[in-house]
């Protein structure tokens, strides 16, 4: 079974349409990248899917994991196993990103019906997570995003999928606002969370994340659809010659 | 944030401290007179000298007339209707532990307050108040052992009435306003406590107020005394049952700090707050007032108000030893109909005294949140110093925040400094943590916790805890 299918999926914000008629379909332990230029609905597509309310659809369907995807609550959508690295992550002032991290991870327990994870056994959970990105404990109790640094905050979203552990990772922008390292310890991140059965959806404007990470299908949405899709060599080539050569296509 | 009606109805508050307990009373008619307070006092066999400060008190209030100036609306209250002394039968003042009615036992229990000492939280001492009258007070004779007297203000009125007559009234005098006048001439019972020079209270003290007749009023007395250079840590909290109609709680407290001792007082209120329509719930009237008598003493109030159809409260502090400090943090929160006009006074007499003021807000439904605060700095106060910081958080369409700081500055050497934020939670924080599988109650429930964290940090840990859960469970109902 597919874990997404996307059909001729038409989605309007604040009634502009910005999807038209978008096509996708992920298999289990795929991982696909979406490029193209901005404003092409690229965070749309995601915030979709996350079930964020702006968004609304007007045609088309959704299926995750074989379910109607479209009429899940977000959180319950995040219980299934979706996971989005927000674009910008927003700053909960006041809040530990340990309990955060620990509030949602409960919550997925509760929603698999599991019990929760005792406080030593998440502790340690999570400092093998953390350990690998380079972040501190005392950083896991600073309150979430609050003076983090762009790069700071994309590794804190790569944290929280390491530690929630889903089944679709949508990862918007996760590279942007990054240094060289700082993107090598993500890039090495997400390779370590590749397995048959975890799929990523990576959403990015620069091959850089790509060389690194070599995704399976590289799809290029301009104008609300993809209007092509390929492999690496197609990343490459989106380096060398930027979108312009592909207006054509796309109209 | 939308909150739909029918949503919100759907998921109307649970108050889980809502019961009554059936246990006879011996409880006087309604109505108020100078009969009645003979009558309350006789009761209590109480000394002659305070017979006569009652009925001092009682003549002032009826010159007096009720306030009007604070931001809270509620019809006429009838002071005839009102029954001033309700006490379970059998306990006509403190008894020992063993003799008090097990009724009594199971009810405190079911509150998550076991008054058995060998049950009762660790480094907590209780004195336990159902309707006029204290029923127990444990831990009593560890702390005699120091010299700490921690007993019902009746007790204290037979036992220590030396010490009560110097120092009741001497921070809250009966003229100070309406309510505290009125609090004077009927108040039935409260907690006493005295800390000697040099020690350190080895264990929180705590009064548990429980409201159980109906059209009965709660009207208690809370005295502590901190001798030079000792150390308390005090904490209340209070429950009533589910009822349509208000009932009226107008308390005094005084706190007295002598040269070098500290006061850290906290409370935890979560009286009856009527339901999702209004109906119902505690009137919330008092008046709470610390003197830091002596040089280099500390006072601090913390409040976490979730309770009550109406609070109305103001604690302060009066800043008279050189180098004293005073604090107040509080979390009030007003959810459906409910109305809070709270906040505190500050008032700088000794020199090099300092103040910080942290209130945090948080209105939902039809809630009216006020924060009215005084700092005052008198002539004599050079080198003072203040911070007040107040925050308000909205949620939804339909409640309201005001914040009221009045400023009094008469020493040029004074530095004072306020700030104030409103804020609403964001579409994008509620959006972020239910993307993290958290539903959109305990998203709210979590940006709340997070806009509050400053001041829970300040709560004895056990009741930070309940303080949590409390927050969250006032906000049910609140959210679409």
């Amino acid at each position: 079974m597919n874990i997404l299918e996307i059909s001729n999926l038409h989605v309007a914000v604040m009634d502009k349409p910005i999807l038209r008629g978008l096509e996708l379909e992920l298999k289990p332990g795929e991982v696909h990248a979406i490029m193209g230029p901005n404003g092409s609905g690229k965070s749309t597509l995601a915030n979709l899917l996350a079930g964020r309310e702006e968004c609304q659809v007007t045609a088309g369907s959704v299926f995750y994991q074989g379910e109607n995807l479209l009429v899940m609550a977000p959180e319950e959508r995040a219980g299934k196993g979706l996971f989005l690295g927000f674009q910008n992550p927003v700053e909960l002032p006041g809040i530990s990103n340990v309990r955060l991290l620990k509030e949602a991870f409960n919550a997925r327990q509760r929603h698999r019906g599991l019990p929760a994870m005792d406080a030593l056994a998440f502790r340690d959970h999570l400092d093998q997570r953390s350990k690998r990105l380079g972040l501190s404990g005392e950083w896991l109790l600073r309150p979430v995003n609050v003076g983090f640094s762009g790069g700071e905050k994309k590794r804190n979203e790569l944290l929280q999928m390491m530690v929630l552990e889903p089944r679709l990772a949508i990862l918007d922008e996760i590279d942007s606002g990054l240094d060289i390292d700082a993107l090598a310890l993500v890039a090495e991140g997400i390779n370590a969370m590749r397995d048959a059965q975890r799929s990523m959806l990576l959403i990015t404007h620069y091959p850089r994340l790509l060389d690194l990470v070599h995704p399976d299908h590289v799809h290029v949405l301009m104008e609300g659809r993809i209007i092509l899709s390929g492999g690496m060599a197609l990343a490459q080539d989106l380096e060398k010659q930027g979108y312009g050569w592909l207006e054509e296509v796309a109209t | 944030m939308n909150d739909t009606p029918a949503v919100a109805s759907a998921m109307a508050r649970s108050y889980k401290y809502g019961f009554v307990t059936p246990i006879e009373s011996d409880t006087i008619p309604q109505g108020l007179d100078e009969e009645v307070i003979r009558l309350i006092s006789f009761k209590k066999q109480e000394p002659e000298f305070m017979l006569e400060w009652r009925l001092a008190a009682y003549r002032l209030w009826l010159e007096m007339t009720e306030p009007n100036w604070s931001s809270v609306r509620y019809p006429p209250i009838d002071y005839q209707g009102i029954s001033y002394y309700s006490a379970p039968v059998g306990n006509p003042g403190t008894v020992a532990l063993e003799d008090v009615d097990p009724a009594l036992l199971a009810t405190y229990e079911k509150l998550g307050i076991p008054l058995d000492e060998r049950l009762t939280l660790a480094g907590v001492a209780v004195d336990a108040v159902f309707d006029s009258v204290s029923v127990a007070t444990t831990h009593q004779k560890k702390l005699a052992e120091m010299g700490i007297l921690f007993c019902s203000m009746s007790e204290a009125l037979q036992k220590h009435g030396a010490l009560v007559h110097r120092y009741l009234g001497s921070v809250v005098p009966p003229e100070d306003n309406f309510f505290a006048a009125l609090n004077a001439a009927v108040f039935s019972d409260g907690t006493f406590c005295y800390i000697p020079p040099g020690v350190r209270c080895p264990m929180e003290l705590s009064t548990y107020f429980r409201i159980n007749a109906a059209r009965t009023g709660q009207f208690e007395r809370t005295l502590i005394i901190a001798d030079e250079y000792s150390q308390v840590g005090y904490l209340e909290g209070c429950s009533a049952p589910q009822r349509d109609r208000n009932q009226l709680h107008a308390a005094v407290v005084e706190l007295i700090a002598m040269e070098g001792a500290e006061i850290a007082y906290s409370t935890v209120q979560n009286w009856y707050p009527g339901d999702a329509e209004g109906r119902g719930g505690i009137y919330n009237f008092v008046t709470k007032r610390g003197e830091c008598r002596g040089d280099h003493s500390r006072i601090s109030w913390t409040q976490v108000e979730t309770g009550s159809a109406i609070t109305w409260k103001y604690p302060s502090v009066i800043l008279r030893g050189a180098g004293s400090s005073g604090r107040f943090h509080s979390v009030a929160l007003t959810n459906h109909h409910q109305q809070a006009d709270t906040g505190t006074k500050m008032i700088h007499i000794g020199p090099n005294t300092s103040s910080t003021i942290l209130s945090k807000g948080i209105s939902a439904g039809h809630g009216h949140n006020a924060y009215r605060g005084l700092v005052k700095v008198l002539p004599g106060a050079s080198g003072a110093r203040n911070h007040s910081q107040c925050d308000s958080l909205l949620l939804g369409e339909h409640c309201s925040a005001h914040t009221h700081p009045y400023l009094e500055v008469k020493n040029h050497s004074a530095r004072v400094e306020h700030e104030a934020t409103t804020s609403r939670i964001s579409e994008d924080q509620l959006f972020y943590c239910r993307q993290r599988g958290l539903s959109n109650e305990e998203a709210v429930s979590l940006i709340v916790n997070g806009f509050c964290q400053e001041v829970l940090r300040e709560l004895p840990m056990e009741f930070s805890v309940e303080a949590r859960k409390l927050l969250a469970v006032s906000l049910e109902g609140s959210v679409g």
